[in-house]
């Protein structure tokens, strides 16, 4: 599903900042994949490019078959809305849009009318429990809520991987392990996955953790999640 | 563009911040509101001025004799000499350029002394004789009658039309004075019909109201004058110059009167249609300064909004960037915002033009739309013509306000969205 080889991406600024120094990663279809590393480790330049929200400067990517390279921005963002899922850590909810009108938001993108769409983004918040919550503005719902009406959101285009970025970075453990297991069975349904962590208890979650160092990969391990406990671990 | 979903979209993000987006429109709002002011308090005083010379023919001139001041042909400079009834035909025929041509005789009256009777009652009035087409070139409206016609000049028919003055001060404005006797310096001439002027302010030798106007032909019998006449006024016809035309007319009369072809100061001439042009000019410079002030006010009432929607963008870096990495596209994120100030400017101007119009209708139901004397401002309303560029200008500065925050707006990327600050 997602081919990385050799991605080399340098910041210019004052001071050149070489990111990431050659990452080669594979993930295949369906794989729930998280991304491990301290502050400045290049974790979330990588996922960026992942996210095509940035390029790279050298290497080649590949998602779901196809070159991801100097893309135009029309192109990035058609790839976006249909390939991609977005989660990220601060749900990043249009504060004036109510939860049903969030969640059919990238389908207005598609051009889907007004009628589909709504039916569709309602069965995507049923699905999460959040059917009473439809016509609630984002300042109205819990951290957890929000994040399940984001999910619902990264869903909705049925894409054909969910980038999370610190999907629980700003919840509480209850609401973390809740997310964590709302995300799996997301996962289990067939959608490949890839979490960016700095929490060992989340990428415990996953079965294969990648860790980054220094811009480069240090690791890979394999992991069954169904052996942890995770309402240990997460803490 | 103008989806149910882009409004909605649209709506939302302009009712978000109330205050401030009805503070924003209001440069707009005020801008097209002072323009339509402008344009019609200009309007207002054209139409009052152009009321004040209703009714004369604009391109007409006027010629009368003066002393020669040239010796020629034996004769000495400083001679007189009259016009006659065989140079309107001469001119008729041999200059090409001139339309109607009305010889005129005019008795003034400056001394105040009681001059036309009726009964009793008499006053101090000029007098004028005319030709029928007189009234084609210096225009009124017959209020009683009919003018001077060609029978009553073939047979110098004792018969006069009256100023409106003349007739309201000696018969009375109640009654018809159709075939009553008047006697104007000591002559008796029967009432035929009663005129009145379009405007008393541009005429020939006298207010036309104030006038007891008979036909030349009497007037020439009346005071033995043979076929002698004081002045005459002539009109250009369409397609010539009319500064050709009276240097022809000129010509052919020096020719005939034995004048120096170089003796300027023997015809003494007004162009009508100089001084009418320099009206149209003093006009056009008061619309052009208008228009200059009333866009320059809505100009800066478009940098007041494309300013705020400059602030609005950059408070909106992270919904932008939420919106682009969601699948927007540059060019929708374009249309969105240009069409947020689209129908910013579009609803605040168009409040401004309809407020602006009513406000002018009241005021023109004020001070009247009905010409009467010494009118200087009149029916201070815009034209159909004038509302529709406005709502162009209206539209084209919607779109100008936004051209700079869309602008910045695609230049958001989407990964700005995603940084934690």
């Amino acid at each position: 599903m997602i081919k990385l080889e050799n991605i080399n991406k340098t910041y210019f600024g004052a001071q050149p900042l070489h990111v990431l120094k050659g990452i080669n990663l594979e993930v295949g279809d369906g794989e729930l994949v998280s991304i491990m590393g301290a502050s400045g480790s290049g974790k979330s330049t990588l996922l960026n490019i992942l996210g095509i929200l940035d390029n790279y400067d050298e290497g080649d990517y590949y998602l779901a078959g196809k070159l991801v390279k100097n893309l135009s921005e029309n192109q990035a963002a058609e790839f976006r809305n249909k390939l991609i899922g977005f989660i990220f850590q601060s749900f990043n909810l249009i504060p004036f849009k109510t939860a049903l009108e969030n969640v059919a938001l990238p389908l207005f993108y598609q051009g889907v009318n007004r009628k589909k769409r709504n039916t569709m983004a309602m069965e995507y918040l049923e699905r999460f429990g959040l059917k009473d919550w439809a016509d609630h503005y984002p300042n109205e719902l819990s951290g957890g809520q929000k994040q399940r009406v984001s999910i619902a959101r990264a869903l909705v285009t049925s894409p054909k991987i969910i980038l999370a970025d610190e999907p629980t970075g700003a919840l509480d453990s209850k609401t973390s392990a809740e997310v964590m297991q709302i995300l799996r069975d997301v996962n289990a349904s067939g959608i490949t996955m890839v979490i960016v962590t700095h929490e060992r208890g989340i990428a415990n979650l996953t079965k294969k953790i990648v860790y980054l160092k220094d811009g480069v990969i240090e690791s890979i391990s394999e992991n069954d999640p169904d052996k942890m406990d995770f309402t240990k671990e997460i803490k | 563009m103008f989806d149910i979903d882009s409004i909605t979209e649209i709506w939302q993000t302009i009712a978000r911040n109330k205050t401030r987006s009805i503070l924003t429109a209001f440069g707009v709002f005020w801008g097209i509101f002072i323009l339509v002011i402008l344009l019609a308090c200009g309007n207002g005083f054209d139409n009052g001025l152009r009321s004040n010379i209703e009714g004369f023919s604009t391109n007409s001139t006027f010629m009368i004799p003066s002393f020669t001041t040239e010796p020629y042909k034996g004769y000495q400079k400083g001679r007189d000499w009259s016009l006659n009834m065989s140079d309107m035909e001469a001119i008729k025929r041999k200059v090409k350029g001139v339309d109607m041509i009305s010889p005129i005789s005019s008795i003034y009256s400056y001394n105040g002394e009681k001059n036309v009777f009726y009964g009793t009652k008499g006053g101090n009035f000029s007098m004028k004789g005319v030709m029928p087409n007189y009234n084609e070139i210096d225009r009124g409206k017959i209020v009683y009658g009919r003018f001077i016609n060609e029978t009553d000049i073939a047979e110098s028919r004792k018969v006069c039309v009256l100023g409106k003055k003349v007739y309201e001060d000696l018969i009375g404005a109640d009654k018809n004075p159709l075939g009553m006797m008047i006697k104007a310096n000591g002559i008796y001439y029967q009432v035929i019909g009663v005129i009145q002027a379009y405007n008393d302010h541009v005429n020939i030798s006298g207010a036309t109201s104030e006038t007891v106007i008979l036909p030349l032909t009497t007037m020439q019998l009346a005071y033995h004058t043979g076929d002698k006449f004081d002045f005459f006024m002539f009109t250009t016809a369409r397609g010539h110059n009319t500064k050709d035309i009276q240097d022809e007319v000129k010509a052919l009369l020096r020719e005939r009167h034995d004048i120096a072809p170089t003796d300027e100061g023997a015809i003494w001439c007004f162009d009508f249609e100089e001084m009418f042009n320099m009206f149209e000019y003093l006009f056009l410079g008061i619309k052009i300064l208008i228009w200059i002030v009333g866009i320059g006010t809505l100009l800066s009432g478009v940098v007041g909004v494309s300013n705020i929607m400059l602030v609005t963008i950059k408070e909106r870096t992270r919904e932008i960037g939420v919106r682009r990495a969601l699948g927007a596209k540059p060019s929708l994120i374009i249309r969105q915002v240009m069409a947020e100030s689209l129908l910013l400017t579009v609803l605040a101007g168009i409040v401004g033009l309809v407020i602006g119009v009513a406000i002018m209708a009241v005021v023109a139901g004020v001070v009247g739309n009905t010409p009467s004397e010494d009118v200087m401002f009149l029916n201070p309303q815009i034209g159909f013509g004038a509302a529709i560029v406005a709502t162009v200008i209206i539209v084209l500065s919607g779109l100008l306000a936004g051209v700079l925050p869309a602008m910045r707006a695609i230049q958001i990327k989407a990964i700005d969205a995603i940084r934690e600050e």
